[in-house]
C-alpha cells in the first residue's frame, strides 16, 4: 500500500529542481498568501519540465516547500496511480530524493489535482492544489483590471449572479466543482476544480492549504483553522453531493464516489474516488457489494476520466 | 413650469451642483466651464450637434471620467453635498450602482449579454447584499413588467432581444435600486422611430411616477421636448443657452440655438 521508495536524488539537479533564488521568491509569495487568506498573489513563475495543465503551479509550490526529510503523496482526482500523479511523484523522487507514499496519514506534503483526501488532515501537513484558473470571476468578467478592483473592494455581487443563473436555468445551483467560497469573510476564492463535496473540508482544516496556478502565475492559500464558506442563497442553501449507493468495493457511505462502467451492457458501479481511503478500508475488513468480484477490482484501478 | 413651482424649487436642496467643470483631451476641449444645479426629480436635457461635448460632459458628471478642473457635488444620502471626485473609488463605485443609474447609448455597454434578463436586473440587488433567490426573481419580474417587457422572457439572454427591448432592460437594470439620479446618453439613438416613441413614453411615465432626476444627452430635440424640464444647449464644449425647455425651444435667443431649432443644422 504505502509504497515507500528509497530513491536517490539525481544531483545533476538543484534540490527540488528550482534554483534557491526562485524557491525563496516563491516562499515569500506563499508567506504573503498565508497572511492574506484567499488573496491571489502574483509570482514570477518558472518554466517547468511539464506542460501547463499538468500541475506546473502545484509543482513549483511543492518544490519550494519540500525538504529532504519530507514524504510526498500525489493524487489525481483522488487516485495515486494515474499517469499524472505517478509522473509528478517520480519527478520529485528524482530531483529531491524524497520518500513518497500513498498513505494520506504518512504524507507531509500532498499535491493534489481536483480532490481533498477523505481521511482528515492534521496539523503540520501541507495540501498543495494544482489550479488551472485561479480567478473565480473570470467567466463573468474578462477584464483583469476590473476583477482586481472587485477583489480590492470586496464587490462580489457578480458571483451571486452566476449562482442565480444556475437556479434560473436548472432550478437549483448546478455548479458541482470549482464551487466559489468566501475565505475568512473577505476574499472570494476558487477552490480549484475539486467537487463541491470537498468544500466543507477546507474550513477549519488543521493543515496548510496552498494553491498554485502555473499558467496564470498566482499563488493563494488557506491557513490552518480558517473560515471557508460556500456561496449560496438563503432559499437555496449550499449542499454537497450525495449518493444512494455505497462504495461497491469497501461499502463506504460517506466518501466521494466515481461511477465506473464495467461492461458494454450497462453494468456499472460506484467506487471511492480516493483510492488510498478505499484500500485502507478494505485492508481493515470492510467490504461492499462487489468487494469480492475480481472484474470489479480490476476496473477499480482504471484511470478516472480526465 | 409655473413661476410658483420655480420658487418652490429654489428653496429645495439641490441634488447635484456643477461648478466650472472643464474636461480637456490634451489640446482638444471636451467641455468648458459648465455650471448648473439640478434639483430632486428634475430632468435636464443636454442638446447640441455631434462633437459639441455632450457625452464628455455626461461622462464627467457621472464619474466615468475625471474632470480637468471644476467640481461636481452630489447630495449623498448620509453625508450631504460632497464632491464626487473626493470620494474613494469604492465609495464612488457604490454610488454609481445604487443611488445613480447610467443608461448607455449602446446596450452592449450597459448590459451583460451572457446573463439572463432576470440576472441583469438582479445584479445590483445582489451587489448590495440580496441573497434570497425568490425575492431577487420577484423584483426581476416586477421590473420587466414596469418597463413593459414580456415577463416570460426573464430567463432569456439580452442578445436575443431587439434594440428597443435591450434599452428597456437596461433601464430596468438601473432602476431596480431606486436611484435618485439617472444619466442617459442618447437613450433612443439607433432605434426605429416608432420604437423610439414608445420608449420615450415609457421613460416619461417612469421618471414622473418615481420622481427620479435625470440628465439626458441627445441630439434629438423631440426627446427633450417630451422629457426635459430644462435644457442646456452646447456648442464647441460650452453651454451657449440654458432655460426651461419650452422657452428655449419656442423662443431661442442664441443664434446657434435658433439654427438648431429651425433644423438648418444637420444634428
Ligand atoms: N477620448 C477622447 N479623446 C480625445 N478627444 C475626444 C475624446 N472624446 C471626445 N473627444 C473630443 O471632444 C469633443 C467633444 O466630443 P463628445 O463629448 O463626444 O461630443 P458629443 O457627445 O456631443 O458628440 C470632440 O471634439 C471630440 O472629438
Ligand atoms: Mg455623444
Ligand atoms: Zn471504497
Amino acid at each position: 500500500m504505502s509504497a515507500v521508495s528509497a530513491v536517490q536524488w539525481d544531483e545533476a539537479y538543484n534540490f527540488a529542481y528550482l534554483d534557491e533564488q526562485t524557491k525563496r521568491m516563491i516562499r515569500r509569495t506563499i508567506l504573503k498568501a498565508i497572511a492574506i487568506p484567499g488573496y491571489q498573489v502574483p509570482f514570477g513563475g518558472r518554466e517547468m519540465p511539464l506542460a501547463y495543465g499538468w500541475g506546473t503551479g502545484g509543482v513549483q509550490v511543492t518544490a519550494s516547500v519540500i525538504g529532504p526529510d519530507d514524504t510526498l503523496k500525489v493524487i489525481d482526482q483522488g487516485a495515486d496511480d494515474t499517469t499524472n500523479a505517478v509522473s509528478i511523484r517520480r519527478f520529485f523522487e528524482r530531483v529531491a530524493g524524497v520518500e513518497t507514499t500513498e498513505t494520506t496519514e504518512d504524507a507531509d506534503i500532498i499535491q493534489t489535482r481536483h480532490r481533498i483526501p477523505e481521511f482528515p488532515l492534521r496539523e503540520g501537513q501541507v495540501l498543495v492544489y494544482q489550479v488551472p484558473q485561479p480567478e473565480p470571476l473570470r467567466k463573468l468578467e474578462p477584464r483583469e483590471t476590473e476583477t482586481r478592483k472587485m477583489h480590492g473592494y470586496a464587490e462580489y455581487g457578480l458571483m451571486s449572479v452566476r449562482l442565480y443563473e444556475d437556479i434560473a436555468r436548472y432550478g437549483h445551483i448546478a455548479t458541482t466543482y470549482s464551487y466559489p467560497v468566501m475565505v475568512n469573510g473577505r476574499y472570494l476564492m476558487s477552490p480549484s476544480p475539486i467537487p463541491k463535496f470537498d468544500n466543507p473540508k477546507m474550513e477549519n482544516n488543521p493543515a496548510i492549504q496552498l494553491f498554485g496556478a502555473g499558467r496564470e502565475k498566482r499563488i493563494y492559500a488557506i491557513p490552518p483553522y480558517t473560515q471557508v464558506k460556500s456561496l449560496d442563497f438563503d432559499d437555496h442553501p449550499f449542499k454537497v453531493q450525495t449518493w444512494k449507493e455505497c462504495c461497491a468495493l469497501c461499502g463506504a457511505k460517506s466518501s466521494y464516489l466515481d461511477e465506473v462502467i464495467l461492461d458494454d451492457r450497462g453494468g456499472r458501479m460506484f467506487v471511492c474516488s480516493d483510492t488510498n481511503f478505499c484500500e485502507d478500508r478494505r485492508a481493515k475488513g470492510h467490504t461492499g457489494p462487489l468487494g469480492a468480484d475480481p472484474a470489479a477490482l480490476a476496473f477499480a484501478h482504471k484511470e478516472p476520466a480526465q | 413650469m409655473s413661476a410658483v413651482m420655480q420658487m418652490e424649487k429654489a428653496e429645495r436642496r439641490p441634488l447635484l451642483r456643477v461648478s466650472h467643470l472643464t474636461k480637456s483631451y490634451g489640446e482638444v476641449t471636451g467641455c468648458r466651464d459648465i455650471n448648473f444645479t439640478l434639483y430632486p426629480g428634475e430632468v435636464i436635457g443636454i442638446v447640441g450637434e455631434s462633437g459639441s461635448g455632450k457625452s464628455t460632459l455626461l461622462n464627467v458628471l457621472s464619474a466615468q471620467m475625471q474632470p480637468t478642473s471644476g467640481t461636481v457635488e452630489y447630495d449623498l444620502k448620509h453625508r450631504g453635498m460632497s464632491d464626487i471626485f473626493t470620494l474613494s473609488e469604492p465609495e464612488r463605485r457604490k454610488l454609481m450602482r445604487t443611488d445613480w443609474g447610467i443608461v448607455h447609448q449602446n446596450p452592449r455597454d450597459g448590459l451583460r449579454m451572457e446573463v439572463s434578463a432576470g440576472g441583469n436586473v438582479g445584479e445590483r440587488l445582489m451587489a448590495i447584499g440580496a441573497r434570497h433567490y425568490g425575492d431577487i426573481r420577484a423584483a426581476g419580474l416586477d421590473w420587466l413588467a414596469k418597463v413593459e417587457l414580456d415577463t416570460t422572457r426573464i430567463d432569456d439572454r439580452p442578445k436575443t432581444f431587439s434594440g428597443g427591448m435591450q434599452q428597456r432592460l437596461q433601464i430596468a437594470r438601473n432602476l431596480v435600486t431606486n436611484p435618485r439620479l439617472v444619466f442617459m446618453d442618447e437613450p433612443t439613438g439607433g432605434l426605429d422611430v416608432s420604437v423610439q416613441a414608445r420608449l420615450l413614453d415609457l421613460l416619461r411615465g417612469l421618471v414622473r411616477e418615481l420622481g427620479i432626476a435625470a440628465i439626458i444627452v441627445t441630439h434629438d430635440l423631440a426627446v427633450v421636448r417630451l422629457l426635459a424640464d430644462r435644457l442646456m444647449v452646447m456648442r464647441r464644449g460650452e453651454v451657449v443657452e440654458a432655460g426651461l425647455t419650452d422657452q428655449v425651444l419656442d423662443d431661442p435667443h442664441h443664434p446657434y440655438t435658433q439654427l438648431l431649432v429651425s433644423s438648418v443644422l444637420q444634428v
